[in-house]
């Protein structure tokens, strides 16, 4: 075991400063030290994806990084998806449509597509799936996610229209 | 936003309440039926789930299992020296320091009047290993990432022995997985019916397949997982598992503890597709030295464990023979199978094969039917139920060799099956074999496939595509499949051998306020049962699923269970739930008629009251119900309160079935297969929650694409596992899939009140052999007639090649 070193953290909005191994997972960061358990862990070679959160507004696999290399980013997790009581356009889709079973991957899923969303406002069902790759599920057969991702989208879509007609 | 350090509260608490709103809302009168969103979501799309790894305790230690690199070693000695002086390290154990178990890891299928040999099967190997994974030792101490650095030192020291993976050649002769028997056999078993000489007499035509079922994984996306916490006397375990209650009863046989001592927790469960039915050494080992250092213990599994030691599915080499006459007609059918176990018996093994022989009819009449299996020990991880549990084998068997037989005959792929579909008229049909199907219409199912595809236009359009090069084709499966696992007269000890009833149990406790609480015996895994069972419940007692709350999973709460499997969840479970509903319905009944001084059968339960007949004013909701129950406001004689139990057995398995077509492009130059469209039509019976439906049949059929397409699990000669982690095992992703066309017809079983059939395996069992029929009917003018999967870009190349009349490796 190697001497810990200090890392800051701002995850869901919220400033940590951690003393960690340097080999710690940023996954393990989070779920161990800062209990947020809705990131998992279901493979240990970044295939799954189901430990996927925002790093700098970017989805990546945090069984990847390492906490250190997440000094001073800004995290979102699934926990902090949800605002004010109300779910993100993509939890409420992913509930509308059925799109979990046992609901293992779905955090992760739901961060990925919401990386997707961020850079692709209006996707197709082709890029859908092909943004989902890195996700695996074995429960849906993918068909309500991919449906839930792209209803979020219309939602989503529809409540800027609607905002920025209101504005106009 | 609130204070808590990662900032969630306020957000919990908000959503809570909406969900709160939602119960506000009207309910309709009826809620079976309904496509209501799940009850279970709320916590599981905010992150707010708890699985195992979610679950700690104050000073919990954990473990990392030292697991044999060798497929079929002895074991020379063991040194953990090294590993005991590392920081954090509490203790390392081996087998040897387990001798207090009362005995090895369970077989629960005894078979009556057939031998099975057994090996013992120990959580950490005594003396030698049998396959890649098996466990030597574990390390336990305070800290994750140290248990695993410290699993690094310690030394074992192998003497390896001769390996057999390839099941044919283990039957041939030595070397042998267990010396003792002196066989790699483990047994055979048969079941037939008919006159099978007559019957291939009378054929004008046999056809012949080898059909290959590859080793394939479970693979939830959630490892195992186990923690468990000795205390004064009594044992808590949580752990990832299916079937909570099997386990409570094993660790209290095997730890020599009391029953009523030992708790087991099935909690959020990310997924098991049958690989957690099981009573896994790991399980037994976590609790065991949980006990032995008076320390709460944990273990989650790393994936590449789970690739190496969780038991796997399929495995079979099947030979089929089909006698046909000329005009399409199945005059008898033999089916021998190999099946591969692996390097020991887990809980259900032996009967994995013989689950599949069960339905080896089909959804055909076959006069002369039998099923003759030999199951084999190989160095390999043990097989067991993998979704669909040896009937996605015998339908692809059924099915492939169907689809040739048409071929050969010069008949429609459709036209053979309808020619030997179990007419309607005929059910409840008593097959020769014995089993009774309880429901079907397999022209109707057939029937409603067709509306979705346009095949004269199909076929038009798959020859001009050929001329461009692509080459297009569709293939079919008609199936059913045997489920709701339950009657013991059947499954039981004096029928198939399996050394448990299949009852099912429930609990219903109304409280003061007419909320509800309802225990079942059953334990998902991601199916739905929170909502599917509030629904029925609701219907029953007036009052909307949002106020019942469906507890599962814990032994320590309701009445003793017998878990999820077999897709016997709703028909056995949920039955057994509304037939106790409805005893808790029958109890308001009388307590609403002796406090409206009306005749108990006057009250009728209607718009969320139970009135009396003409005089929907003069009633009581459940809430008032409740409240006089508990006031002991009711007729002389009766027990106060408002709670009911009820165990329930159904005479006879439930039979669901449908119809699935798969439409594929195959590219010549690569071998590449494209599933472009599938639809599937299943019957099982009255819907309950149409959105679960739909769920359990999408999920299904990808994992069956995926075993026909991606999926295997592979070992090399020597019993190396290649394919030890997601990279190496393909399971399908979003991107190599299209959306699914479902549909449903509707055939009620007779065999529970509510109608309903199982609906979790039914697209796996139909899937593999549409996919596969479908590339064979791309690939037939080319002369390709058959191709094992997974029908991989290489394989199928090789089987273009070898039609054409090339040379390939």
């Amino acid at each position: 075991m190697s001497t810990p070193v200090s890392v800051r953290l701002r995850v869901n909005g919220v400033e940590h400063e951690l003393q960690v191994e340097p080999r710690l997972l940023l996954v393990h960061a989070l779920r161990d030290r800062l209990g947020l358990t809705g990131t998992h862990v279901g493979c240990d070679t970044s295939n799954c994806g189901a430990c996927t959160i925002h790093l700098d507004g970017k989805p990546v696999k945090s069984c990847t990084v390492l906490a250190v290399q997440a000094d001073g980013a800004e995290i979102t997790t699934i926990e902090g998806m949800a605002s004010d009581g109300e779910l993100h356009p993509l939890q409420e889709a992913f509930w509308n449509d059925h799109a979990l079973q046992c609901g293992y991957c779905t955090p992760g899923m739901i961060m990925a597509a919401a990386g997707l969303l961020a850079e692709n406002p209006n996707p197709t069902e082709a890029e859908v799936r092909h943004a989902l790759e890195g996700n695996l599920c074995r429960c849906t057969g993918y068909h309500n996610i991919v449906k839930a991702v792209l209803d979020a989208a219309r939602s989503k879509s529809g409540a800027i229209a609607s905002q920025s007609e209101v504005a106009a | 936003m609130s204070e808590i350090p990662g900032g969630v509260a306020g957000e919990v608490t908000e959503i809570a309440s909406a969900v709160a709103d939602q119960r506000q809302a009207p309910a309709p009168s009826r809620h079976v039926g309904q496509a209501l969103r799940r009850k279970e979501d709320p916590r599981l799309i905010t992150g707010r789930g708890r699985y195992v790894d979610d679950i700690t305790l104050p000073g919990v230690l954990h473990v990392a299992f030292v697991r044999s690199p060798e497929a079929h070693a002895r074991i020379v000695s063991i040194d953990s020296s090294a590993a005991r002086q590392r920081p954090g390290i509490h203790a390392v154990f081996t087998g040897e320091d387990m001798a207090d178990l009362t005995g090895p890891l369970p077989l629960a299928w005894v078979p009556p009047g057939v031998n099975v040999n057994n090996p013992e099967h120990w959580p950490l190997a005594r003396g030698a290993v049998k396959h890649v994974g098996d466990p030597v030792a574990a390390v336990i101490g305070t800290d994750r990432y140290a248990v695993v650095d410290a699993a690094e030192d310690v030394v074992v020291e192998y003497e390896p022995l001769p390996v057999v993976t390839d099941p044919e050649k283990a039957l041939e002769g030595a070397p042998y997985v267990h010396e003792q028997f002196g066989t790699n056999e483990t047994h055979r078993w048969s079941l037939g019916g008919g006159d099978l000489e007559a019957g291939f007499a009378e054929a004008d035509v046999v056809v012949e397949r080898r059909v290959v079922n590859h080793r394939t994984a479970g693979a939830p996306i959630e490892p195992r997982g186990v923690l468990a916490d000795y205390r004064a006397g009594s044992l808590t375990v949580w752990s990832a598992t299916q079937v909570p209650h099997f386990l409570r009863l094993f660790l209290a046989i095997l730890l020599g503890m009391s029953e009523e001592r030992v708790r087991v927790i099935a909690p959020e469960v990310g997924g098991g597709f049958g690989s957690k039915l099981q009573v896994y050494g790991e399980e037994v080992f976590v609790a065991w030295a949980s006990r032995r250092l008076q320390m709460p213990v944990k273990w989650i599994e790393t994936r590449s464990e789970n690739m190496q030691a969780a038991h796997q599915g399929r495995d079979q080499i099947a030979y089929t023979r089909m006698g046909l006459k000329r005009d399409g007609r199945i005059t008898a059918f033999h089916v021998k199978i190999i099946a591969d176990f692996g390097a020991y018996n887990m809980l259900l093994t032996p009967a994995i094969p013989e689950l599949g022989a069960f339905v080896m009819s089909g959804v055909y009449r076959m006069p002369a039917l039998q099923t003759d299996i030999i199951g084999v020990f190989t160095n390999k991880c043990p097989t067991d139920a993998i979704r669909g549990a040896g009937r996605p084998e015998a339908t692809h068997m059924i099915e492939v060799t169907l689809d040739q037989a048409a071929a050969e005959l010069g008949l429609d792929p459709l036209e053979i099956r309808r020619r030997n579909f179990i007419p309607k008229e005929e059910f409840p049909a008593e097959l020769p074999i014995g089993v009774v199907y309880d429901s079907g219409d397999y022209e109707k199912a057939l029937d409603k496939l067709l509306q979705h595809l346009d095949l004269d236009a199909f076929r038009r359009e798959q020859e001009e595509l050929r001329a461009k090069g692509i080459y297009r084709g569709i293939g079919f499966s008609t199936y059913t499949e045997i489920c709701g696992l339950a009657p013991t007269r059947v499954v039981g000890p004096e029928g198939f051998g399996n050394q448990a009833g299949f009852w099912e149990s429930a609990m219903v406790r109304v409280h003061n306020t007419g909320a509800v609480t309802a225990y079942t015996g059953t334990s998902p895994h991601g199916q739905g049962h929170e909502t599917a069972f509030a629904q029925i419940v609701a219907d029953r007692l007036g009052v909307d699923p949002a106020v019942v709350e469906i507890i599962h999973g814990d032994t320590g709460t309701g009445p003793e269970g017998r878990n999820t499997y077999g897709s016997r969840s709703l028909a056995v479970g949920g039955e057994a739930l509304a037939r106790c509903a409805n005893k808790i319905a029958e109890k308001a009944k009388a307590i609403v008629a002796h406090n409206m001084e009306a005749a108990p059968e006057d009250i009728e339960l209607r718009d969320g009251r139970f009135s009396v007949r003409g005089s929907p004013d003069k009633g009581m909701t459940l809430a008032e119900v409740a409240g006089a129950a508990y006031l002991n406001q009711v007729p002389a004689g009766m027990e106060p309160g408002l709670e009911e139990t009820t165990f329930w057995e159904p005479e006879n398995f439930v039979f669901p079935f449908g119809a699935h077509a798969c439409v594929v492009d195959v590219d010549p130059e690569t071998g590449k297969v494209r599933v472009v469209r599938y639809v599937a039509v299943d019957d099982c019976g009255n819907p309950i929650n149409p959105l679960l439906i739909d769920g359990q049949v999408h999920g299904g059929i990808v994992h069956a694409i995926g075993q026909a397409l991606y999926e295997r699990v592979h070992y090399d000669a020597e019993g190396q596992l290649i394919t030890g982690t997601f990279v190496d095992y393909a399971l399908p992703t979003a991107a190599e899939l299209p959306s699914f066309e479902t549909d449903r017809t509707v055939t009620p079983s007779p065999v529970n009140s509510m109608g309903v059939k199982g609906v979790g395996e039914a697209g796996t069992i139909a899937a593999s052999p549409a996919v596969t029929n479908a590339v064979i009917d791309a690939l037939r003018p080319l002369g390709v007639t058959y191709i094992n999967m997974p029908l991989t870009p290489m394989r199928v190349w090789e089987a273009i090649q070898q039609a054409k009349g090339g040379v390939t490796a």
